[in-house]
């Protein structure tokens, strides 16, 4: 096509609702601890969303994103929100976003791969603004989880929390920052994680009890986390003629600090290779990566331009997972 | 190497121990501070060393628990 060309990353936003609960603030409702939570998960607080819904904290990340590298939102031409936890059905996050933030030449739609939703999205974006006619695409991950997980289970509740960061991608003719990519689902192990059934329910029928909470099975995660999330680093690193040691970041969704470890010792990698942020946050699903991306890229850590290759793994309910090898 | 070695290697690298720290009466949880985290990653390296599914970590306290489990499995 006519329009082809590179894509880089331009920019980066977040937001996070204000209002902290601690793990001693939750023991007010669930029979928990401090030490428990805390070395078992890495997890010392998260950020509750008391009034604003997913689409709120996308749109503030998408904002910050554009106003950094002051890119004007009518030239965003398209907009990726991932997320399992939506407003509603319809409208998507996104078009919410695209409202919001006034992206009237945008198309907008929303992905769910759980937690690996951000690679997803940042995967199909990437091709699309590569071949189609757009200059710039949004890619969010957005959460608002504290209302899909079951606060009366002690097990999960204390997991997550609520979150929103968003990349900003630029077509352009020089740098291609997506330079691999090993992502997979495996829908057979779809019941280790579920959240948000919904039964067949009208006049002909009414519908079977459901949880519509999320659920866990915890030691199938955790066995599919280790065996497969090494594996796939391992194997968009090799695939471009790279070495582990050559890689500066592994950025893995931040789901347990136990489980980032587990990978680290894996892949014989220095464990500070792996940063983290899930202390502050908990589990932000779709936006634990770009939030942690966000957070690097404000401390200098990570530079735009600087020509350091990052690996971002995300992994989660669908079974989904997947690994972006990326040359900022 | 016996089947008690291989498993007793994998714990002292897992949990960070001394090899006399494990043996085959050692409680996983009392004496070694295991959580059941530790245990699913010991679990999934005795699986992946021995080629054999372990289906629940219920029942197994000990490391002599896990040694029977596997040479169970094996035989």
């Amino acid at each position: 096509m006519s329009n082809q060309g590179k894509v880089r990353i331009r920019s980066v936003g977040k937001y996070i609702p204000k209002r902290i609960l601690t793990n001693e603030d939750l023991t007010e409702w669930l029979d928990t601890s401090d030490e428990w939570i805390t070395s078992r998960t890495g997890i010392k607080q998260r950020h509750i969303s008391t009034t604003e819904n997913t689409s709120d904290l996308c749109t503030e990340a998408a904002l910050k994103a554009l106003d950094k590298v002051k890119v004007k939102a009518e030239e965003v031409g398209l907009i990726i929100v991932a997320t399992m936890s939506p407003d509603a059905h319809s409208p998507s996050v996104a078009c919410t976003v695209q409202s919001n933030i006034q992206a009237e030449n945008a198309m907008a739609f929303d992905i769910n791969a759980a937690c690996s939703g951000f690679v997803y999205a940042c995967s199909v974006a990437e091709k699309m603004l590569s071949v189609g006619p757009y200059q710039y695409a949004l890619v969010i991950g957005g959460e608002v989880m504290s209302k899909v997980v079951d606060w009366k289970d002690r097990s999960t509740a204390v997991l997550f929390g609520d979150g929103a960061g968003c990349v900003l991608l630029e077509k352009n003719n020089h740098t291609h920052s997506f330079i691999g990519e090993d992502i997979h689902a495996d829908g057979s192990r779809g019941q280790s994680l579920t959240s948000g059934e919904v039964a067949v329910n009208n006049l002909l029928t009414s519908g079977n009890e459901v949880n519509p909470y999320l659920q866990m099975n915890g030691r199938d995660i955790f066995d599919f986390v280790v065996r497969s999330v090494p594996k796939s680093i391992t194997e968009v690193v090799e695939a471009n003629q790279l070495r582990l040691e050559e890689v500066d970041f592994f950025l893995l969704h931040q789901a347990n600090a136990r489980l980032i470890k587990a990978v680290s010792k894996k892949l014989k990698q220095p464990i500070e290779k792996f940063p983290k942020n899930i202390d502050q946050y908990g589990n932000t699903s779709a936006a634990s990566i770009p939030i942690l991306l966000e957070e690097l890229i404000t401390n200098g850590d990570i530079q735009l331009g600087s020509n350091q290759t990052i690996v971002l793994t995300g992994f989660g309910g669908g079974l989904t997972w997947g690994s972006l090898l990326i040359k900022l | 190497m016996s089947t008690f070695e291989k498993i007793q290697e994998i714990i002292v690298d897992q949990l960070d121990k001394e090899t006399e720290e494990v043996q085959m009466e050692t409680n996983f949880r009392e004496e070694l501070e295991a959580d059941s985290l530790d245990l699913f990653q010991i679990i999934n390296d005795i699986e992946d060393e021995f080629d054999i599914k372990i289906e629940t970590e219920e029942g197994l306290n000990t490391v002599g628990d896990i040694v029977k489990y596997v040479e169970a499995q094996l035989a």
